[in-house]
C-alpha cells in the first residue's frame, strides 16, 4: 500500500472507532427498548473524566476505565428518570446532554485553569499488529454484542424486552432489570468512545469536543438496521467520509472549510432519508413499562 | 390537576435544581451563596442588568413557545437553535444584501417575515423527512442544528461578510433595518411586544380553536385522532412549521433589534435553553413568559457569577438540565399513565 492510501486507511479507522464504540452500546440499549439520545453527553462525560484521570495518573488504562465508569454513571442518572420516574426518554436525553455540557465545562474550567498551562493526556499506542487498542476493543465489542444478542439467553431477554415488554414480563423476564443493564452498558460504551477521543484522537479535552458524534452513532444504529456488522460498516463509511474531508481541507481545495465540515451531518441526513423507513425498529422502543400494569 | 399545583411545581423544580447545584459548588470549594447572590444582582441589580435580562427573555420566550407547540403535538423539535440561526441568516441577507436600500416601513416587515419563513422552512425539512421518509424528527432536527451553524459560519466568512473582509461577521444593518427601542426601557427593542403578544395568540389558537384541538389531539393520542378524522401527518407538519417559524422570528429580532449584524455564536444556546423554558412552563403558552424570564436571568447573571464568585458561567447549563429532568419526571403527564 502506498503511504497516502495507508494514511487514509488509518485516518478512517481513527475516526470510525469512537462512532462504532458508541453505536454498539446504543444498539444494545435500543434492542432493550431504550432510546437514549443522551449518549452524546455520556460520551462527553467519558472524554472529560478520561482526560482528568489520564493527566493526573498518566495511565491510559486507568483513564479508559474512568471514562467508561463516567459514561455508565450518567446512564444511571438517565435510567433513574426514565425507568423509575417513567419520564420521557427524549426530553431526558436532551437534558442529559445539557447536563454533561455544563458539568464538564464547569469542572474543566475550575480544575484546569489556563494559567496552569495545558498538560496532555497520555496516548494509547499501537498494539497487536500495530493496531490501536481502541480499534481492537471496537472489533471485540462488535463481535461480542452480535454473538450475545443473537445466540444467548441474555440476548434473547434483551430482544424480548425491546419487542414485547409485557410478554417478556409474563415469561418471567425481569423487564426493568434488563433495561437498567442495557442502559448502563450503552452509557459505558459511550464513555469508552469519549475516552477514545481523548486518549487517541486528540490528547486534550475541549468543551463540547464530541461535536455531534453521539448523534451520528444514534443514526448509525438505524443505518445498520440494528445489525452489528452493518453498523460497524456504516461507522467505517463515515470515518472514510470525514478522512477524505480532512484531506481535501489539507490540500487547500477551493471548497469553503465550513461547507466541508457539514459532510458528516448531511451524509447522516441523506442516509436516514434513504433507509430509515426500511428499518424495522424494536416494537417497544421508547415505551415505558411498569410491572404494576 | 389543580391550578395552584401548576404554579407550585415549577417553583419547586427551580428550588431543588438551585439546591443541588449549590451543594455541588460547595463540594468543589466554591461559595454557592456568593455565586447565587452575584447571579441575582447580575440579572436584576441595575438598569443595564435588567434590560439585558428582558432582551434575552425575548428569544427564549419565542423559541420556547415554538418548542411547547411542537411538544403539544407530540413532535420533538430539538432544532430550535438551528431554526433561530436560519431566521437570523435570512434576516441578514434581506437587510444587508437583498433589500438594503429599502425604507424601514418595507424593510422591517420583510426581514421579520423572511426570518420567520426561513426558520419554518428549516423545520420543514425535518417535517418532510418525518412524514415522507419516516425519519424521526429528533435526529433530523439535531443534525440540522449542526448544518445551520456551519451555514452561518460559511455566510459570515463568505457571501454575507462585511466589505473589508477583516472580521467573520456580516456588514452592519442599515438604520432602516434596525428595530426601534421601547421608550423608557434602555436597549429593549420593540420586538418585545411580539414576544409578549404571541404567547397569548398561541394560547388562543391552541385552546380555543378547532385547529388547536386537532394539533393537541395528535399529541395526546395519534391513533385516536386518526379515527376522529384528523390526519396526524398534517398536524405534525403544521406544528413543526409553526415551531420553526417562531424560532426563525426570534433569530430575525435578535439581529435586527440587538446585535445589528450576523456572526457565529450569536445565540448562546437559546435553542437548547428553550426546551427547559417549554418544560418549566409545563408546555403552557402563557407559562412560557415567566419561564423565559427565569432562564434569561440565569443567562444574564452567569457573567457576573463568573466575575465575582469565580464560578464558570456554563454552570447555569447544569441548572437548566436539572430543571428539565425534574419537570419531565414530576410535573408533566407521563406516557403510559
Amino acid at each position: 500500500m502506498d503511504p497516502g492510501t495507508l494514511a487514509l486507511v488509518l485516518a478512517t479507522l481513527r475516526l470510525a472507532t469512537p462512532l462504532a464504540l458508541a453505536a454498539m452500546g446504543e444498539l444494545v440499549a435500543e434492542r432493550a427498548g431504550i432510546l437514549n439520545i443522551g449518549i452524546e453527553g455520556m460520551m462527553l462525560g467519558g472524554a472529560f473524566v478520561a482526560f482528568a484521570v489520564g493527566v493526573s495518573t498518566g495511565s491510559v488504562v486507568l483513564a479508559t476505565g474512568a471514562g467508561v465508569l463516567a459514561g455508565a454513571a450518567l446512564a444511571a442518572l438517565f435510567a433513574a428518570f426514565v425507568l423509575v420516574r417513567r419520564a420521557d426518554p427524549i426530553v431526558c436525553g436532551a437534558a442529559l446532554n445539557l447536563l454533561a455540557l455544563g458539568a464538564t465545562g464547569t469542572l474543566y474550567r475550575l480544575l484546569f485553569p489556563p494559567e496552569l498551562g495545558q498538560a496532555g493526556a497520555p496516548q494509547a499506542g499501537g498494539w497487536l499488529l500495530g493496531l490501536n487498542p481502541f480499534v481492537l476493543l471496537a472489533l471485540a465489542l462488535m463481535l461480542g454484542v452480535g454473538f450475545v444478542l443473537a445466540r444467548t439467553q441474555v440476548g434473547l431477554a434483551v430482544r424480548a424486552v425491546g419487542e414485547r415488554a409485557e410478554a417478556a414480563h409474563a415469561q418471567g423476564v425481569r423487564v426493568l432489570r434488563v433495561r437498567w443493564a442495557s442502559t448502563l452498558f450503552g452509557g459505558a460504551c459511550a464513555g469508552l468512545a469519549g475516552a477514545t477521543l481523548v486518549l487517541w484522537i486528540s490528547d486534550t479535552f475541549v468543551e463540547g469536543m464530541t461535536s455531534g458524534r453521539g448523534f451520528i452513532a444514534l443514526a448509525l444504529v438505524l443505518f445498520g438496521g440494528y445489525r452489528p456488522l452493518r453498523i460497524a460498516g456504516g461507522a467505517l463509511l463515515f470515518g472514510l467520509a470525514s478522512a477524505v474531508q480532512f484531506r481535501l481541507q489539507a490540500r487547500g481545495l477551493q471548497i469553503p472549510y465550513n461547507l466541508l465540515l457539514m459532510t458528516p451531518y448531511l451524509l447522516t441526513l441523506i442516509v436516514l432519508a434513504l433507509f430509515a423507513s426500511r428499518v424495522r425498529v424494536p416494537a417497544d422502543l421508547a415505551r415505558p413499562f411498569s410491572a404494576r400494569d | 390537576m389543580s391550578r395552584w399545583r401548576d404554579g407550585l411545581e415549577p417553583l419547586a423544580a427551580i428550588a431543588i435544581a438551585l439546591a443541588v447545584v449549590s451543594l455541588l459548588l460547595l463540594a468543589l470549594g466554591a461559595d454557592p451563596l456568593r455565586a447565587l447572590g452575584a447571579l441575582a444582582s447580575g440579572a436584576f441589580g441595575d438598569r443595564l442588568a435588567w434590560t439585558t435580562t428582558v432582551l434575552r427573555m425575548c428569544p427564549l420566550a419565542l423559541v420556547g413557545l415554538g418548542v411547547a407547540v411542537a411538544f403539544r403535538c407530540g413532535v420533538w423539535n430539538i432544532g430550535g437553535e438551528g431554526q433561530l440561526y436560519l431566521g437570523a441568516l435570512a434576516a441578514t441577507a434581506v437587510a444587508t444584501r437583498l433589500a438594503a436600500d429599502a425604507p424601514a416601513i418595507l424593510l422591517l416587515p420583510l426581514l421579520v417575515i423572511g426570518g420567520a419563513t426561513a426558520g419554518a422552512l428549516w423545520a420543514g425539512i425535518a417535517a418532510v423527512l418525518r412524514v415522507r421518509r419516516g425519519v424521526s424528527e429528533v435526529l433530523s432536527t439535531i443534525l440540522l442544528n449542526f448544518v445551520a451553524l456551519l451555514l452561518v459560519a460559511y455566510a459570515v466568512h463568505g457571501p454575507l461578510q462585511e466589505v473589508t473582509h477583516a472580521y467573520p461577521q456580516s456588514g452592519a444593518f442599515p438604520d432602516a433595518a434596525r428595530l426601534g427601542f421601547l421608550p423608557g426601557a434602555g436597549r429593549v427593542h420593540t420586538g418585545l411586544v411580539l414576544a409578549l403578544l404571541l404567547p397569548a395568540a398561541v394560547w388562543f389558537g391552541l385552546f380555543r380553536t378547532a385547529a388547536g384541538l386537532r394539533l393537541r389531539a395528535v399529541g395526546l393520542a395519534p391513533e385516536a385522532a386518526r379515527y376522529a378524522g384528523i390526519r396526524p401527518e398534517r398536524e405534525v407538519v403544521v406544528a413543526l412549521l409553526l415551531s420553526g417559524g417562531l424560532a426563525g422570528l426570534a433569530g430575525a429580532l435578535e439581529v435586527s433589534g440587538v446585535t445589528g449584524r450576523l456572526f457565529e455564536n450569536l445565540s448562546s444556546g437559546y435553542g437548547f435553553t428553550a426546551i427547559a423554558v417549554a418544560l418549566l412552563a409545563r408546555l403552557h403558552p402563557l407559562g412560557v413568559l415567566p419561564a423565559a424570564l427565569f432562564f434569561a436571568a440565569l443567562s444574564t447573571g452567569s457573567g457576573a457569577m463568573q466575575r465575582v464568585a469565580h464560578v464558570p458561567s456554563v454552570t447555569v447549563q447544569v441548572i437548566e438540565a436539572l430543571v428539565i429532568f425534574l419537570s419531565a419526571s414530576f410535573a408533566l403527564p407521563r406516557r403510559g399513565d
